[in-house]
């Protein structure tokens, strides 16, 4: 089974395409970038597929499940994390995990048990009962991300989660993505920082609401004969002719 | 100038294309007027009412017959015993009885005195209230013509205290009320909303570090809501008289100005919130509960003033609705002129002086 | 042109406090393009703030242009161009409008300074009629700027102009700047993107609240002083790892499709490739490579 797939996918605002009938297909365990410039259609894209945002027209499944009537599902079989949205600050670590996943509906030993396997992990322990507000952007991101995972999803999406971290923890952060995708979790993850394309499976690169390119970093730099995931991104985002978000 | 008539610009661009909340500045007023006026109004209209009559002279006879006459009231027949009365109460829905003394036309005729006893059904106390107060006012208004043909004047009790309100209209106590409402909500709570918004989106940053006197930025973001709130005002007064039938009896001009005065004082005390507030919510509780909650509560227009415990009665002498509020019920309703209401209007200033001092003191020309 | 000697900043937390800016000095030439890199929280945005007049230092002082940050700002105000990291015009205010009430408030017109802004201005002017609220990224950050240099000031402090915007954008920016810093304006940019450092005349490496280093950007690799390589393998996900057990190995992260290796001397490429052999990772390729800002921020952040 593949984890997701989107054929000629497409949302339409008015009379505007913003995302332009869009197929792809996710491997399960994959670490699958998503990028794209600014109003490329990244998010609208990204919104359909989390069953937040219904399709103008195509077809898509998300871990088995159709984006047009299995949305709830949908959402159990996902974690998400966003850059700005993503714990809250005036409850302590612990909370933040108990919330989290009690929305899921995960038993209380579950919880109980995996919570002291996360802090241990994250060298967390003794901060377990500080509020999250007080903890240094970097150990906030890596925790949202871990929270992201606790239910045990067959698939996080993540929403810019590096934006503004420091090269050590973005890296360390890549290390728990590593060991997620190790674990059997597909990760769908968009950046602004290129050098993170590189640590992907496979890129594909959204330009004016269309996938544009789609293949390994490596296969990507050997088509477009550039040194390196910057080039690329930017002899393709050159080409967009549209603007606006 | 030209600077802070580019801002003013800036302003009116900033309100007009947010429609949604210019048509809640604009249609508040309206809407609360006619909920006042005509939904919550406390008029009652053709009550029951029984009468024991034990006397039965000409005096009695011409007081039911009246009370029979007016739009309130419809006679329901005469009881023998104050058990009757009671038990009409509870099974015909009775909502007021009139209860003479056996000699009623005597003791006028003598002692120039007499006593009617209203008995009303004060499970709800509102509209027992308002009856009573109707009733005594036909038996005043029954008193006052005949004492105008009689040898020697006389008294029937109780007397009533509806002085300015002859007709018992509800809207004479909102009219005002509602102003003093609008007025608060439209200029403390925007005013301090729309400066803190500039702080949460950045643009006071860019702002202070610009040349503008930051004065001139705050005063800029005044003007607009000192001119929706005239808006308000003439669209309240205009309701009022042409849908609610409440006339102005005072000079028109100096409601006008005695409103720009409430209206300076109102913005003051949202510059003051601003000065004091980083979040837009913060700046909008402030304003509910700071400002609006007393406005209702304690100006006198809800609940009278002379009930409350002692400690409140104070309270509501900080509050500036409460002066703006008897100033728009003297002028409007008494129709007394600057000579009557220099006191209230002198408070205000004061009120408006020390608000203004106070947020330009706390104004900040920096961040933190 | 920009003095700054022993500035520091702390803000209460709590029962103790947090220093934002630790004791910095720099210069800045007239004409420099000074680029302050570091992550969020560094500290860049209070240093930033107390540069543009809108924050008290708690110790040391700045003068830009012979203006006292403090005692000066009035005059300081007229002479600074300045943009907040957040976007900060009126969303609800269409570009031209935008443009036309900054230029009024700091007593000038469109076309008085024009000739200043007409590059930047002629790529967002077919969308003049558009709400700043519409804009994408790249264009807000383009319409931010030509707010900040309508009334032509002599410095332009530039708060992470190119923070959450793509790749694209970010390169038109740098050349935006690239071409204000040929007029004469003096800037000071900060930025947590690596890769933008290079575009700047000098540079300052900054993370909780101190100065990494000072230097320009070549100078800064110069003094990385170690061996660098950069190493290739079939599992990259655990080459760095392994990397890192190496005994002639310092430190090794991962840098995109490489895994690089700060070597505790110089000459023991084949050293690793035989130890990596052996651990048994295949398609082993080991070669030198010149160090980037971001190994240098990466080495210094490592006591």
């Amino acid at each position: 089974m593949k984890m997701i797939t989107a054929k000629n996918l497409s949302k339409v605002f008015g009379g505007f395409k913003a995302v332009d009938a869009i197929s792809f297909e996710v491997e399960p365990g994959e670490i699958f970038g998503f990028l794209g410039a600014n109003g490329a259609g990244k998010t609208t894209a990204m919104r359909m597929l989390c069953g937040l945002s219904r399709p103008s027209s195509g077809e898509a499944t998300v871990a088995g499940f159709d984006v047009y009537r299995q949305q709830e599902q949908i959402k159990r079989a996902i974690g998400y994390m966003s850059q700005k949205f993503s714990l809250y600050d005036d409850l302590t670590i612990t909370e933040n995990i108990r919330f989290y996943a009690g929305i899921y509906g995960k038993p209380g030993r579950f919880i109980k048990e995996k919570t002291s396997a996360l802090l241990r992990e994250l060298h967390l322990e003794t901060e377990a009962d500080k509020r999250v507000g007080s903890l240094p952007l970097g150990w906030k991101q890596k925790l949202a991300f871990s929270v992201a995972i606790f239910h045990e999803p067959q698939l996080v999406f993540l929403d810019e989660p590096t934006g503004g971290v420091d090269p050590i923890t973005r890296r360390e952060f890549w290390n728990l993505i590593y060991a997620a995708a190790e674990k059997g979790i597909t990760v769908f993850v968009t950046t602004h920082y290129m050098d993170e394309a590189e640590y992907c499976n496979r890129v594909s690169i959204m330009v004016d609401g269309r996938i544009e390119a789609l293949d390994t970093p490596a296969g990507l730099k050997q088509h477009y004969s550039a040194a390196s995931m910057n080039d690329v991104f930017l002899q393709l985002a050159r080409k967009a002719t549209r603007s606006a978000d | 100038m030209k600077q802070f008539k580019a801002f003013v610009r800036k302003e009116f661009y900033h309100i007009l294309r947010d429609r949604r909340t210019l048509i809640i500045l604009l249609g508040m007023p309206v809407v609360q007027i006619l909920i006042f006026g005509f939904a919550l109004s406390n008029e009652v209209g053709n009550a029951r009412f029984v009468v024991l009559d034990p006397a039965q002279d000409p005096a009695t006879t011409q007081i039911i017959t009246q009370l029979d006459a007016s739009r309130y009231f419809d006679y329901a027949g005469s009881c023998r015993t104050y058990r009757e009365i009671e038990e009409r109460f509870r099974r015909e829905g009775i909502k007021l009885a009139v209860v003479f003394p056996p000699s009623f036309n005597q003791e006028l005729q003598h002692l120039h005195t007499a006593q009617i006893q209203l008995v009303t059904d004060a499970s709800d106390p509102n509209t027992a209230t308002t009856l009573s107060n109707y009733a005594s006012a036909v038996i005043n208004d029954y008193q006052a013509r005949t004492n105008a043909v009689a040898p020697l004047p006389y008294t029937i009790l109780p007397v009533t205290r509806m002085l300015y309100n002859p007709q018992l209209k509800a809207a004479y106590n909102f009219v005002p009320g509602v102003m003093a409402m609008v007025l608060m909500l439209v200029c403390t709570m925007m005013t301090a909303i729309t400066i803190v918004k500039e702080k949460e989106t950045g643009t006071m940053e860019v702002m202070l570090v610009s040349p503008v006197q930051p004065l001139k930025i705050v005063l800029a973001k005044a003007v607009p809501y000192l001119l929706l709130s005239l808006v308000n005002v003439v669209t309240i007064l205009l309701l009022s008289v042409y849908a609610l039938e409440v006339p102005v009896r005072g000079s028109i001009p100096l409601l006008l100005l005695e409103s720009g005065l409430f209206i300076v004082a109102s913005l003051s005390i949202g510059l003051l919130i601003s000065t004091a507030t980083g979040s837009q919510q913060t700046a909008m509780f402030l304003s509910l509960l700071g400002m609006f909650l007393p406005t209702v509560l304690l100006s006198g227009f809800m609940f009278p003033i002379e009930n409350m415990p002692w400690l409140l009665q104070q309270v509501s002498h900080i509050v500036p609705a409460k002066w703006f509020y008897q100033v728009v019920q003297s002028i409007m309703i008494k129709g007394k002129g600057l000579d009557g209401i220099w006191k209230e209007t002198g408070i205000l200033l004061g009120m408006t002086v020390v608000f203004l001092l106070l947020s330009i003191k706390n104004f900040k020309i920096r961040l933190a | 042109m920009i003095s700054v000697r022993n500035i520091s900043k702390k803000y209460p937390v709590g029962k103790g406090e947090l220093t934002a800016v630790n004791q910095l000095s720099f210069d800045v030439a007239p004409g420099e393009l000074f680029g302050i890199i570091g992550p969020d929280g560094a500290g860049k945005t209070s240093l930033f703030r107390m540069l543009a007049t809108l924050l008290l230092p708690d110790g040391g002082e700045a003068l830009i242009g012979g203006c006292h940050v403090v005692k000066d700002y009035k005059q300081l105000r007229k002479k600074l161009g300045y943009m907040p990291g957040r976007f900060s015009l009126y969303q609800d205010l269409t570009v031209e409008e935008n443009l036309r009430f900054f230029a009024t408030i700091f007593h000038t017109s469109i076309d008085e300074n024009y000739g200043l802004i007409r590059d930047i201005y002629e790529q967002i002017k077919p969308f003049k009629d558009r709400r700043a609220g519409k804009l994408s990224g790249g264009m807000k950050q383009k319409l931010a700027l030509c707010c900040a240099l309508i009334h032509r000031p002599t410095v332009l402090l530039l708060d992470e102009p190119t923070t959450g915007v793509d790749a694209v954008s970010r390169v038109e920016f740098w050349q935006m700047l690239q071409g204000l810093k040929s007029g004469g304006i003096t800037i000071i940019v900060s930025t947590p993107y690596m890769d933008e450092a290079s575009l700047c005349d000098r540079i300052a490496l900054m993370q909780q609240g101190n100065f990494l280093t000072t230097g320009t950007p070549d100078g800064i690799k110069a003094a990385f002083a170690k061996p660098l390589l950069a190493v290739k393998a079939d599992r990259m996900h655990q080459l760095v790892n392994a990397v890192r057990e190496a005994p002639v190995v310092e430190d090794s992260y991962a840098f995109g499709e490489w895994a690089h290796a700060v070597m505790r001397e110089e000459g023991h490429d084949r050293e690793l490739e035989s130890f990596l052999s052996a651990k048994g990772f295949r398609q082993v390729v080991v070669q030198q490579t010149e160090p980037t800002v971001e190994d240098c921020f990466l080495k210094l952040m490592r006591p």
